[in-house]
């Protein structure tokens, strides 16, 4: 079965996804990224929707759990590429993608998630004010 | 209306699911849709394939090019023989889900559509049905 | 019958064109001598083409090969006075109006035989209605497209995208929005957002009168739609009246920043992409 490849690009993971995603497919990136993000110690996440033509719910909700796992494992996510189409569907659909944070491309995803990153990791020097 | 073209497809799988949606799109593109209206209709048809594959136990969809008086459009009829539906109205308020879903199936392929009809008996099944003009 | 109609047009030819012409400015457009001259070959056209359509062909399907001719004729002729601005009566009358001399000429060729008139009379109209109508329709068709192109070019010369900064883009709207418009003008903003790689996209609305529920959603959906693609979208040029409509309409715009003017919400985006606009020393005296 095909599988969509993940990149190492320093400590961000950088995912392409170019198919029409099956169910399958789409669970099996879930497991994969996880595994990744664990292994590379990876602090963020850049997922490529720049090839789809179509987001679903099904896709929405895959890539909002992207995020919250990614987020449990201490890596930010932002997800680029969006075409204008499939935004403009996506609001009619009523998806709102809330806390998933998104990109032109890829350049300026790579921008925003240096920003994020520094953001928590500040956040987590910080630590708790007694 | 006139039926112009008509095609049944088998909806038991997600392979199927991605099978339609490609499908749709193909007619989409034939009819002349917009890129737009090519991706509404293409993610209405995979919210209410999904739908049919995953509780209704599997079913089909007709893929059907019409005319009325000025113009023409798609249409896409989605029956299962599952479960069917206990409340209509209740289904399609978003974030309404019997399952693991976003809930928004139902209610959101209504507003990606201009055309939007569901019957359902309990215990018999469900049909679905919409329609894009162009 | 056919023939026989066939035959008085070849006998009767240039008194029943007279006769039509006369009938057709009675009861028509005049129009300049230009025009006439274009009538009066017109007309002597379709009297050759019905002659021979006639001759070869049925009297009651149109639709036949050796109609063709007369029917493109009638095309031609319905469309240019479409798009010349005559009137769909007008256009009409060219075929209704040869009505007359071609009753006069049947009756003066059936002598006593009042059956063989009525049945001749009859198929005489049918066949002049058909063609009549052919006219109108054409008339509309050609009305819609010149309507529609029309509308088509609005839409191009009113929606213009400007780059105001190496990443803000501004969208003036001018005029009433109607939901076909803005849905054009969403599409081509974040089309823009996209080829420009801008961050940030204003929508000025102060060329806006007036601001319905269906417009002040299609407003919040462009902003929702540039917000997934990864853009930031502001709107501006909010005048007191538009902001009374707005929270009467019960439009929720909390989530979106909104200025009076576009200079204000082009400050904020210069802001938010982390530069500003500094006085230089060496010019300014």
């Amino acid at each position: 079965m095909d599988k969509i490849p993940i990149l190492k690009m320093g400590d961000c993971l950088l995912v392409t996804i170019q198919v029409d995603m099956h169910d399958r497919l789409a669970l099996t990136l879930q497991d994969d990224l996880t595994t990744q993000i664990v292994k590379h110690r990876a602090r963020g996440v850049l997922i490529d929707i720049s090839s789809l033509e179509m987001v679903d719910s099904f896709i929405g909700r895959m890539l909002g759990s992207i995020a919250s796992m990614a987020s449990l494992l201490d890596a930010q996510t932002v997800v680029v590429g969006m075409r204008p189409s499939v935004a403009i569907t996506l609001v009619e659909l009523g998806l709102s993608l809330e806390g998933i944070r998104t990109a032109l491309d890829v350049e300026k995803g790579m921008t925003a998630l240096r920003v994020a990153v520094s953001a928590t990791k500040k956040g987590a020097d910080a630590g708790t004010k007694v | 209306m006139q039926v112009l073209k008509s095609e049944l497809m088998e909806l038991r799988s997600s392979e199927d699911i991605v099978r339609v949606r490609q499908e749709v799109r193909k007619c989409a593109v034939a009819l002349g849709f917009g890129i737009v209206d090519q991706t509404k209709l293409v993610t209405a048809s995979s919210e209410l394939s999904r739908n049919t594959v995953d509780y209704g136990g599997g079913g089909t969809v007709c893929i059907e090019t019409v005319q009325n008086d000025r113009r023409a459009g798609l249409r896409l009829t989605f029956e299962d023989h599952g479960p069917g539906i206990a409340d209509i109205e209740e289904a399609l308020k978003d974030g309404y889900t019997s399952g693991g879903g976003m809930g928004l199936g139902l209610g959101g392929s209504k507003r990606l559509s201009h055309e939007f009809e569901i019957f359902s008996t309990l215990g018999e099944g469900t049909r679905v049905s919409i329609v894009r003009w162009k | 019958m056919a023939s026989k109609l066939a035959e008085i047009l070849s006998k009767k030819d240039g008194e029943i064109l007279s006769k039509w012409l006369q009938q057709q400015s009675a009861s028509g457009r005049k129009g300049s001598a230009a025009e006439q001259q274009v009538t009066s070959r017109k007309s002597q056209e379709f009297l050759n083409g019905l002659k021979s359509a006639l001759a070869k062909g049925s009297v009651d399907d149109i639709s036949g090969p050796e109609w063709t001719s007369v029917r493109d004729l009638l095309l031609e002729l319905s469309s240019s006075r479409a798009k010349g601005g005559y009137t769909p009566t007008e256009t009409a009358t060219f075929v209704l109006s040869l009505k007359k001399p071609l009753f006069t000429a049947l009756r003066e060729e059936s002598g006593t035989n009042a059956e063989a008139l009525a049945d001749a009379v009859w198929q005489t109209t049918e066949l002049l209605d058909k063609l009549a109508l052919l006219t109108t329709e054409t008339y509309q068709r050609t009305r819609e497209e010149l309507i529609s192109r029309q509308q088509d070019e609005l839409l191009e010369l009113s929606t213009p995208v400007v780059r105001l900064w190496e990443n803000v883009l501004a969208l003036p709207l001018i005029g009433t929005l109607d939901s076909a418009r803005t849905q054009v003008v969403m599409q081509n903003l974040l089309d823009a957002i996209v080829e420009t790689r801008s961050d940030f996209a204003i929508i000025d609305i102060t060329g806006v009168p007036t601001v319905d529920t269906l417009v002040a959603q299609h407003l919040l959906k462009t902003v929702a739609a540039a917000r997934l693609m990864g853009a930031d979208c502001l709107i501006s040029g909010i005048r007191p009246q538009i902001a009374q409509t707005i929270i009467h309409l019960g439009v929720d715009l909390s989530n979106v920043t909104t200025k009076a003017t576009l200079a204000d919400a082009f400050a904020i985006a210069l802001r938010r992409s982390g530069q500003m606009v500094v006085k230089s020393s060496t010019e300014a005296k």
